[in-house]
């Protein structure tokens, strides 16, 4: 068990180095000065130097690293070029939009494809399996932002129910500001869902047919009682690499939505940085982004873990 | 006492009739054998005592157990019986236990359904008694170990653990063994044995091979095609079968001895000298899966190599292929290094034990036996390759109409067919059969074997037959090693071998081994004392 645990941080720790040795020399490559962008078409040579020796620039390509590198390590991620405020502060501001929001579609899509993926496997071939994955297969289809104008339309516009855009800020409320991210939640939630449910259903299918299920019927269990105790556990395996790789991809992915709702969320914030030559920022969310998504790859392996002694003693 | 009687019960699947007006009976006790080969409906016939079959089936007659019929009562009504009457051990214990369980769990599960207000003390005591009871160590397997810890036979006794911590009346045994190594097969046999004796339970022994059930069944039923053809008392069964089948079945089940007169050449195509073959593992010292064996392949020689699982035969076999990497030793193939010369890999082939998992199921025949034509170093035209397998299909008894099929339109023992030819095609000199008949019916199986002993006659082939099962390797070669932990303990002349074994370990797998001469006999000798 320890020694599983050291090899999983020790890789962890390696693929986090080496993601930001590759995010340096990408951003380092990318055509774009941010000095000239910030001054404009009439500033100094005189200015522009002054502005590089400010932000750190003046220094060869090896040092800017370590200097990036250590002062994340310390929690400083720099200053942004475009906004004159902290990296860090710009980032906290909108990550306390995007990772609620990420978690509400998660929470959202797993409560809703689980039991879908489940009564639609222990149906197989009814009607309720054939519409559920009949509804998968159109959660799937639809672009998710055309469906988010659908439910402004419906529930603000028509039903006056949510407000058709916008964040209150945390300081408004927790219901309030629930609110104001059900619909983005529901609209980021419902492909999501679709594919979720469509790998529980073949996956509990999977399991249904293995020789322990048999062997567990063979003692007396019903079907049902047999799928409970022996079966889910082990389906739950492929869905839960589904449920990791979602929650990276919502949490920068959500751009679109967030773009539909005026939400100020981290795409966002990529996206304008990213026009704006605010490398530093730009930088530093990348970072961020590999970092979750390589803490969550680790949580979702632990879980694993937990979930099948096979993979506890650490050499498979 | 009548236990359970099954009356003109008839059973189809999605209107396919798979079993047809079966009759048959077991008293408590005793042990019913069902025979026959894969597809005759054997295992149908055990699931749907069970009622545990698949979607669509459609069932018909009685089963009556303790003349109650089974097939008149509500899926909550048949779990009871489940829990309380009937058991089940499968085929593949490797999948019959879930993987996330311990094996405390799952037995407790067990006695917890058949006794529900068992307090957990109590509880635990009786699981741990249970494993006692069918010979595992509760020190070396205490009730949390998991599955995947355990052999194949290991956990086939977990399985009838769990199926005996209900206290079933009757247990149903569909093929308990055939995934399992003869030692092993031997032991869990007389495990199931024993139970009848000590505790009354009736059994239901199914399986393909007449020689394993030979001298444990009481009543032999043999089954084709969803039809039992011939039925009756083991003791006289043997004397008064009439049925050509069951004929055919026997004789399948009695090997004929290898013919001596083969010569041996005095080239040496094969020389195995010093190999070893260590694996690094962690945390522990290297394990040696090949110690230091050495021995030598003539040209027209049948070699076997017999062990169980686990020897280190099979890494043997994957070394002498140059599919892996040795740590030491040599080996030498027409008197040159093998390892990564592609000229010499026409010399060598293999057929595999897996008839189903070897093939890509999207080539047609004829790509897949003119495969090994890519070692030559002068590549045949297209024509000239057809000649060739065609040729060869002819050989391995397959027509001209099979080039352009693929390999799921054939059985079990077609499919090893082709594979003997994809073997032959580039004529080599040598042939490995790894476990080739071991996946096969015992009917397949002697034609297989048959087949190999003609055709490499024919042609002036030298093999080497790795297989677990002595009968096996006794019926094909004339010489063979005994592999055991990466060493060979014994080697010489299979007849002598056969007759006169010096190695204890030799000996076990002699006993071990399923032959139905010695079966009847001693069938006979139980029955002669009864009646003293």
């Amino acid at each position: 068990m320890i020694s599983f645990l050291l090899k999983k941080i020790t890789s962890l720790i390696i693929t986090l180095l080496v993601s930001t040795g590759v995010i340096f020399i990408l951003i380092e490559v990318v055509p774009g000065d941010p000095v000239a962008f910030m001054m404009g078409l009439s500033g100094s040579t005189d200015a522009a130097d002054a502005l590089r020796l400010e932000l750190g620039l003046n220094v060869g390509p090896w040092d800017r690293y370590f200097d990036w590198v250590s002062g994340m390590v310390n929690g400083n991620f720099g200053i942004s070029y475009t906004y004159r405020v902290p990296v860090v502060e710009l980032i906290r501001e909108r990550a306390l939009v995007s990772v609620p929001l990420t978690i509400y579609a998660l929470l959202l899509s797993t409560v809703i494809a689980i039991p879908a993926g489940l009564i639609s496997a222990t149906r197989r071939g009814s009607l309720v399996d054939t519409s559920f994955m009949g509804f998968a297969q159109l959660g799937v289809a639809i672009p998710n932002f055309w469906f988010a104008i659908l439910l402004v339309l419906f529930f603000s516009t028509t039903l006056k129910l949510f407000s058709a855009s916008g964040f209150p800020g945390w300081d408004a409320g927790f219901f309030i500001c629930l609110k104001a991210l059900t619909l983005p939640a529901i609209s980021l939630a419902l492909p999501q869902a679709a594919i979720l449910s469509r790998v529980m259903r073949s996956s509990v299918l999977d399991v249904m047919n293995e020789d322990y299920i048999r062997t567990a019927r063979a003692k007396g269990l019903s079907k049902k009682q047999a799928l409970f105790r022996h079966g889910l556990r082990n389906a739950m395996i492929p869905v839960l690499t589904i449920l990791g790789l979602q929650f990276s991809f919502l949490l920068a992915g959500g751009i679109i939505i967030e773009s539909v709702f005026s939400l100020p969320g981290l795409g966002r914030l990529v996206f304008q940085s990213i026009i704006q030559r605010d490398l530093i920022v730009v930088k530093s969310i990348v970072t961020l982004l590999v970092f979750s998504v390589v803490t969550i790859t680790f949580i979702v392996d632990l879980l694993y873990a937990a979930v099948d002694p096979r993979l506890r003693e650490g050499n498979s | 006492m009548t236990l359970l009687k099954v009356k003109d019960f008839s059973l189809s699947i999605n209107d396919e009739i798979i079993l047809h007006n079966i009759n048959m009976e077991i008293k408590a006790g005793k042990v019913l054998a069902i025979v026959g080969e894969s597809g005759s409906g054997k295992s149908m016939m055990s699931s749907a005592i069970i009622n545990l079959l698949p979607q669509g089936a459609k069932l018909k007659g009685k089963i009556l157990l303790n003349n109650d019929n089974l097939l008149d009562k509500s899926e909550r009504e048949m779990c009871l019986h489940r829990m309380n009457d009937l058991g089940m051990i499968f085929q593949e214990p490797m999948t019959a236990l879930n993987p996330l369980e311990t094996i405390g769990t799952q037995i407790m599960e067990a006695i917890k359904l058949t006794n529900p207000k068992i307090r957990y003390k109590d509880l635990l005591k009786k699981a741990e008694l249970i494993l006692e009871r069918v010979e595992m160590d509760k020190n070396r397997f205490p009730l949390n170990t998991y599955p995947h810890k355990l052999s194949g036979g290991q956990r086939q006794r977990v399985v009838i653990a769990i199926a005996l911590s209900q206290n079933p009346k009757l247990l149903i045994a569909d093929e308990p063994t055939t995934a399992l190594d003869v030692t092993t097969q031997a032991k869990i046999m007389k495990l199931l044995m024993k139970l009848v004796k000590d505790y009354g339970i009736g059994i239901i022994l199914v399986s393909h091979d007449l020689a394993v059930v030979a001298d444990l069944a009481d009543h032999i039923v043999i089954m084709r095609k969803g039809k039992v053809v011939e039925q009756g008392d083991t003791k006289t069964f043997f004397k008064s079968m009439k049925h050509s089948y069951s004929k055919q079945l026997f004789d399948a089940a009695k090997h004929k001895l290898y013919e001596k007169n083969i010569t041996v050449g005095s080239e040496v195509l094969l020389e195995v000298l010093n190999l070893t073959k260590e694996y690094n593992l962690a945390n522990k010292k290297p394990l040696k899966a090949v110690n230091n064996v050495s021995f030598t392949l003539n040209r027209g020689e049948n070699l076997g190599l017999v062990g169980e699982s686990g020897c280190g035969k099979s890494t043997l076999a994957r070394c002498i292929l140059g599919l892996e990497k040795f740590s030491k030793g040599k080996i030498h193939i027409a008197g040159r290094p093998f390892y990564g010369q592609k000229e010499l890999r026409r010399c060598i082939n293999v057929v595999f034990q897996d008839p189903f998992g070897s093939f890509n199921p999207r080539h047609t025949v004829e790509r897949l036996v003119a495969e090994p034509f890519y070692v030559l170093k002068k590549p045949l035209t297209t024509f000239e390759k057809r000649v060739k397998v065609l040729r060869m299909l002819k050989l391995v008894g397959l027509g001209d109409g099979d080039l352009k099929k693929y390999p799921h339109e054939f059985s079990g023992g077609q499919r090893q067919r082709i594979a003997i030819a994809r073997a032959l095609i580039t004529e080599p000199d040598i042939i490995l059969l790894d476990e080739s008949t071991s996946a096969l019916d015992v009917i397949i199986r002697t034609q297989i074997l048959d087949l190999l002993r003609d055709l490499t006659k024919k042609l002036g082939i030298s093999y080497l037959f790795i297989s677990h099962d002595l009968t096996t390797v006794k019926n094909i070669t004339n010489r063979v090693l005994v592999m055991k932990d990466g060493v060979i303990v014994e080697e010489g002349l299979t007849a002598e071998i056969y007759k006169n074994p010096k190695h204890h370990y030799t000996k076990s797998l002699i006993e071990a081994s399923p032959d139905i001469t010695r079966a009847i006999k001693s069938k006979e000798e139980n029955n002669n004392e009864n009646t003293l």
